[in-house]
């Protein structure tokens, strides 16, 4: 596959292992003393594991796996809206497969479909407008999820319905975004990381300037990085090196993709589209302030919120966690997946009591999988 | 004797599954002139000469089919019916024999359909030297079933001597698929066409048991084989691994896989060790025997792509792991339910 | 998360609705191309683009996929280099 392929080359891969080796050696990161570097994005999460970089790469260098995976940050109470919106009569609730197995306070989308709802998986938010067209007398429902990567693609169809004039499409809308909470951990006084590798199809929307304040307000680096092995390996390079040089910078390792200043076109469709909420729940962070978007009123006919008269539009009930998940300090690289004591216990991928277990790109779910250095080691 | 008469509906209704002469017309037109039982008793009564030798074993085996759409690229519930079976008792060294068919009818469900997966079902048993000996139909009412669902169960004869068995697997016995991975469940995918995706791709549905006895006059030290249906080459190497108490090293670099797989796992972010196969087997094979066994998989059709995928070791028993083209090692455990599309 | 695959624009679909057919290993996706429109449609088929749900969301820049490759074979080269020096010096202080 064209650019891809070539960068999953292992022979490049030996020499920036080697070169990663010979800059962690210099600032003098060890097993016990690492270097921590979070990967933002939760398909990042995904490469590293399915690769297996974590094993190959200079035991100095830490991966603390972020908050960037949307299935993972989707609260209980989220889940359990979009039941009750998909078991409403006529409703035909669509979503992306990767939401279907999501715990919600009483069901999971997967076991409310057993249950008769009409839940259909699909591939883009454009299947979804297409059932629309096709089921005039049906109220399709799609389940917005995820960062800026996948918002336009919401916004865009949006804006075809309302020029079409279709009455009976909404997106329940769970669009958040990635600066907020990254500014949320740096603000935590806990917070041990020292570099950010940055999520590149975010960024491929978004450019990098959302990042600068990183680097110039809490001086730290952050290399926006493209999902392939040499890709990611190269990015942490260039943090270490960042580091070496006592620099903290915005930079760019993805730029075959990652235009500085975004996609224009997607800018302009979020914003038409979106605006953003006071506040918005992630699962494990809680509320953070301006980190979720909600649809603007000129496109209310859209939003199955204001249709259905659920969530965020009447007022909602918190519904705490479940108890002893501790998907929050998972998240923000307090502890390793293995040091939670659900963990491979009262939490497995079978029956996932925390949202990391669920999605494969989840730390934990990840950990459990793929065995994880800890758990690869443990023998 | 009554002719028979032939079926003048399009559809089956209830009225074929009443017992009476709607039923009987429904079985004589589509069903018994073209897998011609043994005599109409309510019993098929069978001999073969294998099972007289002394120290021969009867195989028994039993499977239910479902699948949407019924029809698709490479075959349909009937390819699958007949090829599932046979090798279920191939892998296990039978040398298949005889079959049954039961079908569940949906209300509706159009006769020319039952037309094409009857004639799909003889065209596999006569390729795979089986017949279909005895069956049975029933109606179901609109909702209970979807058009059409087939169980079959297969009798077969292993040969005295023959033992294969997980169990035996012992570490450096090498494992040896016969072909390509991920084409039945990727065609199934993009066949659905709910996710809207296009590929030139049809199922590996293909009947196993010549290519198992090859392997066996070839390498007559197998110890193993398992077909990679429902959960792909990484369950069936689970399994193994399991029963066997060995550890199981696949090397990523050696799986063979069209592009077309490939490019729908990109897609939808799946892994294509666990999509589902219908002609492809895995055979553990003692290390001498490994390239015997392997050129008599190539030297027949359902065995071209035959590839050596990895090997037992003694380390990590009771685990599979794979060496990724990468470099790097991970853990390739079973599947927790369905493999879900990872996208937005 | 957010997962995206190089595809090449092969085909429009569909000029009003901005809809193109997309080609990722073999397999075909009709995808809206709004985001990656500048002028004729025409002009996008043989493009290579990131896609992401449907929607072709990037072009992708083949000079600058180059530049990325050629700076890690430059690495790779400059690695090479170095531990071919210190195989040397290696072989200078065992000689001593």
């Amino acid at each position: 596959m064209k650019f891809a392929s070539e960068f999953r080359d292992p022979a490049l891969a030996k020499a920036l292992l080697a070169r990663i080796g010979g800059v962690a050696d210099q600032i003098g990161a060890t097993r016990e003393k690492p270097v921590h570097i979070m990967e933002i994005c939760g398909g990042h999460t995904h490469s590293i594991f399915r690769y297996g970089l974590d094993k190959l790469i200079h035991p100095g260098v830490e991966f603390i796996h972020g908050p960037g995976c949307p299935v993972c940050v989707l609260p209980m109470s989220r889940v359990d809206e979009c039941v009750e919106i998909a078991m409403r009569p006529g409703v035909i609730f669509t979503t992306f497969g990767d939401a279907m197995r999501v715990p919600g306070h009483k069901m999971s989308l997967m076991q409310a479909k057993a249950a008769g709802a009409d839940i259909r998986m699909v591939y883009s938010p454009l299947d979804a407008l297409e059932l629309a067209r096709r089921n005039p007398d049906r109220e399709v429902v799609f389940f917005g999820l995820g960062f800026e990567t996948t918002t336009p693609s919401t916004a865009l169809s949006i804006q075809a319905a309302a020029r079409e004039g279709l009455t009976n499409f909404t997106v329940f809308c769970n669009h958040i975004t990635v600066p907020e909470p990254i500014k949320a951990l740096l603000d935590d006084p806990d917070m041990m990381l020292d570099g950010f590798i940055g999520p590149g199809h975010v960024s491929m929307v978004i450019g990098t300037h959302p990042y600068d304040f990183i680097a110039r307000d809490y001086g730290k680096p952050i290399v926006v990085a493209g999902f392939e092995p040499t890709d990611l390996l190269q990015s942490v390079l260039m943090v270490l090196t960042q580091i070496a040089e006592g620099r903290a910078a915005v930079e760019n390792q993805y730029a075959r993709v990652v235009p500085q200043n975004g996609n224009p076109v997607s800018l302009a469709a979020i914003a038409d589209v979106y605006e953003r909420r006071p506040s918005f729940e992630w699962r494990g962070l809680g509320e953070i302030d301006a980190s979720g978007l909600r649809i603007r009123p000129k496109y209310r006919a859209f939003d199955a919120e204001e249709k259905f008269g659920i969530g965020y539009a009447v007022g909602r009930k918190v519904v705490e966690e479940p108890e002893g998940c501790a998907c929050g300090a998972v998240m923000t690289g307090r502890i390793k997946p293995t040091a939670c004591p659900q963990f491979g216990k009262g939490c497995t991928p079978d029956m996932p009591l925390g949202a990391l277990m669920v999605s494969s790109e989840g730390a934990c779910a990840a950990y459990w999988q793929y065995g994880g250095s800890r758990g690869l080691a443990a023998e | 004797m009554e002719k028979a008469v032939a079926l003048r509906d399009r559809i089956v209704t209830l009225a074929h599954g009443g017992g009476g002469r709607a039923m009987r017309d429904l079985i004589e037109t589509v069903f018994t002139p073209v897998f011609q039982p043994p005599g109409m008793e309510d019993q098929a009564r069978l001999m073969d000469e294998a099972l007289r030798e002394p120290g021969a074993r009867l195989a028994f085996t039993t499977d239910s089919f479902v699948v949407t759409p019924i029809e698709f690229p490479g075959g349909d519930i009937g390819t699958l019916a007949v090829c599932g079976t046979v090798n279920d008792l191939a892998v296990g060294g039978a040398r298949p024999l005889w079959l049954s068919a039961a079908f569940i009818i949906e209300e509706g469900c159009e006769v020319e359909l039952l037309h094409r997966v009857v004639a799909s079902m003889q065209r596999e048993a006569e390729a795979a030297g089986v017949r279909i000996v005895t069956g049975d139909t029933k109606v179901v009412g609109r909702g209970a079933a979807d058009r059409l669902f087939v169980t079959t169960a297969g009798v077969g004869v292993i040969p005295p001597g023959r033992d294969l068995s997980a169990v035996k697997v012992r570490p450096g016995d090498v494992a040896i698929v016969n072909g390509v991975l991920g084409d039945h469940g990727a065609t199934i995918l993009a066949a659905r066409g709910d996710l809207a995706l296009s590929a030139d791709l049809k199922s590996d549905c293909a009947a196993l048991g010549h290519l198992m006895e090859a392997v066996l006059a070839a390498a007559p030290g197998t110890t193993c084989a398992r077909d990679a249906t429902r959960g792909g080459l990484a369950s069936a190497l689970n399994e193994i691994a399991a029963a066997a108490g060995v550890g199981v090293v696949v090397e990523e670099d050696s799986l063979p896989l069209r592009e077309e797989v490939r490019g729908m796992c990109e897609i939808l972010g799946l892994d294509p060790l666990y999509l589902a196969n219908e002609g492809t087997l895995v055979a553990f094979v003692p290390e001498a025997q490994a390239e015997a066994a392997l050129a008599a998989m190539r030297s027949r059709p359902e065995g071209r792509n035959a590839a050596i995928v990895g090997r037992a070791v003694p380390a990590h028993p009771g685990q599979v792991r794979m060496a990724t083209t990468f470099g790097g090692m991970r853990v390739v455990d079973m599947l927790v339910g369905e493999q879900l599309p990872r996208i937005c | 998360m957010c997962l995206g695959i190089p595809g090449r624009i092969v085909a429009i679909t569909d000029e009003a609705r901005q809809m193109a057919l997309a080609e990722i290993s073999g397999v075909r996706r009709e995808v809206n191309v709004a985001c990656i429109a500048e002028g004729p449609l025409s002009d996008l088929v043989g493009e290579w683009a990131l896609i992401h749900v449907g929607f072709a969301m990037s072009r992708i820049d083949p000079d600058e996929a180059e530049r990325t490759l050629q700076a890690l074979r430059d690495l790779g080269e400059a690695q090479e280099a170095l531990e071919a020096m210190a195989e040397g010096q290696k072989a200078l202080e065992a000689a001593r």
